[in-house]
């Protein structure tokens, strides 16, 4: 092979571990802030049952847009298994979700991202890549 | 800020951890089976769901989407975030006393930092407020505190 096509071949596998992450962080968000309006999905299925939970979920825009990206994320993630082994694809796109969502929480959804959940996502990426090696 | 958590509720963190990972697994598995998917024949992910293993895959990840949602229901995304990091660990340990495979040093310390985090971000509030809501709580628990006198 040449260094080429070594070259495209690791700037098209980043490129879908960047597509899988960004897809899974707008996600995790919207649903995030989807279920913060709603409220607790404990007490509104005691209150509603099942169905009355599963109807209020499914009748938030939010919530239909965060599982349009994850429903996204998941053909990304499979295409990218395709071409990248998994040891590669699941650390590098779980990091960079894991950091990706810890500057999200603190920007849209106004979470009090504090110096010990700052620790913990950089701890995690650390960790998730150690378990890959 | 909310900070005990329920035994339901550490059911649910539980179930976040083990699904996630095992889905994984197991649609890793599928598509290794499957074979690779360029861009030319995306068709082929279709006929990936005809794999059983893509199924059970899929199957364990909505299980996940639902403990995961429900999870963030009542806590922040970046509490739930560090329970779904210790579906890897479970996996490492399963396959080190279960399957009896070797765990290298750099495995071991990956481990060590994962439970680390998650000790880091359980021994805090399970929901934090901003600013705004922190003021107008501030300001009821004086409203309590006056009508209390």
């Amino acid at each position: 092979m040449s260094l080429l096509a070594v070259h495209v071949g690791s700037y098209r596998a980043w490129a879908c571990i960047g597509a899988v992450a960004a897809m899974a962080i707008a996600g995790e968000c919207l649903i995030a802030a989807a279920m913060r309006k709603l409220g607790d999905l404990d007490l509104i299925r005691a209150k509603s049952g099942m169905r009355g939970a599963v109807r209020a979920v499914l009748s938030s825009p939010l919530f239909l847009l965060g599982a349009t990206c994850m429903a996204l994320n998941f053909f990304a993630m499979l295409f990218t298994l395709s071409i990248v082994d998994l040891s590669l694809a699941a650390p590098a796109t779980a990091s960079l979700t894991y950091i990706g969502n810890a500057v999200a929480a603190k920007i849209f959804l106004r979470e009090n991202v504090d110096r010990r959940r700052w620790l913990a996502a950089a701890f995690v990426c650390a960790g998730v890549f150690l378990l890959a090696k | 800020m909310k900070h005990r958590l329920t035994l339901q509720q550490y059911l649910i963190l539980i179930a976040v951890m083990l699904t996630a990972s095992v889905g994984d697994t197991l649609l890793s598995r599928g598509m290794a089976q499957v074979g690779a998917v360029d861009l030319h024949h995306l068709g082929l992910l279709w006929h990936a769901l005809g794999n059983a293993y893509v199924d059970c895959g899929i199957v364990l990840l909505i299980g996940f989407f639902a403990s995961y949602m429900t999870a963030l229901s009542w806590a922040d995304l970046t509490f739930v975030m560090p329970a779904t990091a210790f579906g890897y660990v479970v996996v490492a340990m399963l396959s080190r006393f279960w399957l009896h495979e070797r765990l290298s040093l750099y495995r071991w310390a990956g481990i060590v930092l994962i439970v680390c985090a998650v000790g880091f971000v359980a021994g805090g509030p399970s929901r934090t407020e901003d600013g705004e809501e922190q003021a107008a709580h501030r300001e009821l628990d004086i409203m309590d505190s006056g009508a209390g006198r």
